[in-house]
């Protein structure tokens, strides 16, 4: 019996990308656990290392351009030990990958049945009409209503929403136990955006997968995810429980995220914007807290110099120190009046 | 995608009638008329009036057209000047010589193309796509007579491995001799022409492989675990053959205008080397009918790579 324990481990995992024949880390020293029946999610502005942890996972960069250490753990395996025909026999089978752009990462000179038989003929022994049956049982797995004629079709005769579902379809064909969601809804309208999400966890429910959901829409974390990681310049930053998360953010930079979300009930109409940039790969700093030039107001002391995780509460970590005393500068104005 | 070859081939008529239009009016407007030394230099102007009166040429420029046209379809392009035969049997007699040079030519190029081209991307950055490139930037800043002359001078000339004139040896019989003897004249004319010719191939193919390699449908393959050499097969190689495959009715033509040279260089006798002696014999029935003849073969390449695009590329095929 496979128990709600973590099945994949990552472990102090860095990915370091050659610019101009230096390495610079894209993401450093992450360590993060899924669970089955789990759907983590992964938020922070673009260009954080989001995307760069789930191709990690997926063995999916070259190995000459990138430097990567660590140990992702799957159900005993270390991923970043394997070949590439070793990661093979995980990549589509036991690990499923959603992409971000579903108008341009389906082959536009290949029949929707055949891409997504393409995955069974490398992890199944199926034969071809049994095959078949599967295609179409997936299609309306993921809410296609005519199944038989979509994988008859090209993808450029699909709408956006159709192939973000033949996609999912792709990922989910051999049951993987793992899902990587990269921004599966971003390039979708919002009417669209709920039903992908819907797909994904009534597919979560059937196949007991973990899924890693990587996005920086905070609406469908609120709404989707169990547990929440948050990223800011390739470290991990605050990590716990949805309710942990949203409802007593403790870091800084997840304050300003949660900020600069319209509210309803807010009064002003003006949205809270966080100052700078992410900084690029090339001129992250290596000592100190990588959010401190974007809050500016707070003290150089307050920040570690080394920032490490804090466990403020059972399953909830905050890098550095500069939670504790942490205003934004109007709240600053209100406690002296 | 029948319909969508009928309606290509449905628009080809008016450019064809837009085209023959062109040529007759440039023939009309070309100095000199067909009989004025023809005859006999001392004849009469009023009889050449006559001759030119019965022969409608004084007729308005569309019935003359029309006449020419009527002709055409009864295989009639007039007499040639400088030989004092029909047109349609002189180009006859030398459309089959171009059509196997240009057909031997294409072959190769595109033997040599693919592999090169595909190899290259796979391998871009190593020592062979480094030589493969080196090799088509030098090729493609030499002037293709210059390449044609100095083959001629390596090969025909120092080493004496190819003849250099003809189609044809004047001594072969029997029809096998005369097959081997044909393929060896074209032997030496298709190789420099593929040589050239595979340029903006390889060029093309590399930087679509590498195009692809990197796109996203090719990362979803990954994910699903294919393994790398079926990625190449099943996904890469096929996308970058797309613009390589549009470009195949145009490569015809290009060859066809490289006749030109070849067969000048290699006094070959085909259609453009008859091209270039009509010109300079100012024979001009075979001028307008080879002009006409390119035209249209023209027209027929651009035709024959709308047909190959809408068979591989799914997205041009209309509904």
């Amino acid at each position: 019996m496979e128990t709600a324990s973590n099945f994949l481990n990552i472990k102090d995992v860095s990915t370091a990308f050659k610019i101009d024949g230096q390495y610079y880390d894209a993401i450093s020293h992450i360590n993060l656990q899924v669970q089955h029946d789990e759907i983590l999610a992964i938020v922070g502005e673009s260009g954080c290392g989001k995307s760069t942890l789930a191709t990690t996972i997926m063995g999916l960069h070259d190995p000459a351009e990138t430097k990567i250490s660590g140990e992702v753990d799957f159900e005993g395996t270390d991923l970043l030990k394997l070949d590439e025909s070793g990661y093979n026999q995980f990549r589509g089978a036991k690990i499923g990958m959603i992409f971000q752009d579903p108008l341009s990462a389906l082959n536009p000179l290949k029949r929707i049945e055949d891409q997504i038989s393409e995955v069974m003929d490398y992890h199944t022994d199926l034969s071809a009409e049994d095959k078949h049956k599967r295609v179409i049982e997936l299609l309306n797995q993921v809410g296609i209503v005519n199944p038989q004629r979509t994988a008859k079709q090209f993808p450029h005769e699909l709408s956006g929403g159709m192939r973000q579902r033949v996609i999912i379809a792709i990922a989910i064909a051999c049951k993987p136990d793992l899902i990587i969601a990269d921004e599966p809804t971003t390039a979708l309208d919002v009417t669209i955006q709920a039903q992908i999400l819907d797909v994904l966890r009534d597919i979560q429910k059937e196949n007991h997968a973990g899924i890693i959901l990587i996005t920086h829409d905070l609406g469908v974390v609120a709404e989707t995810a169990d547990e929440v990681a948050v990223m800011y310049a390739g470290q991990i930053v605050e990590q716990g429980s949805v309710e942990q998360v949203f409802n007593t953010p403790e870091h800084p930079y997840t304050r300003s995220l949660l900020r600069s979300m319209p509210q309803r009930d807010n009064e002003n109409d003006d949205l809270y914007v966080i100052q700078g940039n992410v900084p690029s790969l090339q001129k992250m700093p290596a000592t100190g807290d990588r959010f401190a030039p974007r809050i500016p107001w707070v003290p150089a002391e307050e920040h570690e110099e080394h920032p490490t995780m804090h466990e403020v509460a059972p399953g909830h970590e905050v890098r550095c120190t500069c939670y504790k005393h942490f205003q934004f500068p109007d709240e600053q104005g209100s406690v002296t009046a | 995608m029948w319909k969508t070859i009928l309606r290509r081939f449905l628009i080809m008529i008016p450019e064809v009638i837009i085209l023959s239009i062109l040529v007759f009016l440039l023939a009309k407007a070309m100095p000199g008329d067909p009989f004025t030394g023809s005859i006999n230099p001392k004849a009469d102007p009023a009889q050449i009036h006559h001759l030119m009166k019965i022969n409608g040429l004084y007729d308005p420029w569309y019935q003359q057209y029309w006449n020419w046209v009527v002709h055409l379809f009864h295989g009639n392009l007039g007499n040639s000047y400088q030989y004092q035969e029909p047109v349609t049997r002189l180009i006859g007699s030398r459309a089959a010589n171009t059509l196997w040079l240009a057909l031997f030519t294409m072959i190769l190029t595109y033997v040599f193309a693919l592999p090169m081209g595909v190899y290259a991307g796979r391998h871009e950055g190593k020592l062979p796509d480094t030589v493969i490139r080196v090799y088509t930037y030098v090729t493609y800043c030499i002037p293709f007579f210059v390449i044609l002359v100095i083959g001629i001078w390596i090969f025909g000339y120092v080493l004496g491995w190819f003849p250099t004139t003809g189609s044809i040896s004047s001594d072969a019989t029997g029809w096998l001799h005369t097959l081997g003897s044909r393929f060896y004249h074209i032997l030496l004319p298709g190789l420099l022409g593929a040589l050239f010719g595979t340029v903006n191939i390889v060029q093309y193919l590399r930087s679509e492989v590498i195009d692809s390699k990197h796109s996203d449908y090719v990362r979803t393959a990954r994910s699903k675990g294919v393994p790398s050499k079926d990625i190449y097969r099943h996904h890469i190689f096929r996308n970058s053959l797309l613009p390589i495959a549009a470009f195949a009715g145009y490569s015809i033509t290009g060859l066809l205008n490289g006749s030109i040279f070849t067969e000048t260089v290699f006094s070959y006798p085909g259609m453009g080397l008859l091209f270039v002696n009509s010109i300079s014999y100012r024979d001009y029935t075979v001028i307008t009918a080879l002009v006409l003849i390119y035209g249209i073969l023209n027209l027929i390449g651009t035709l024959l790579s709308d047909i190959i695009l809408s068979i591989v590329d799914p997205r041009i095929r209309i509904q």
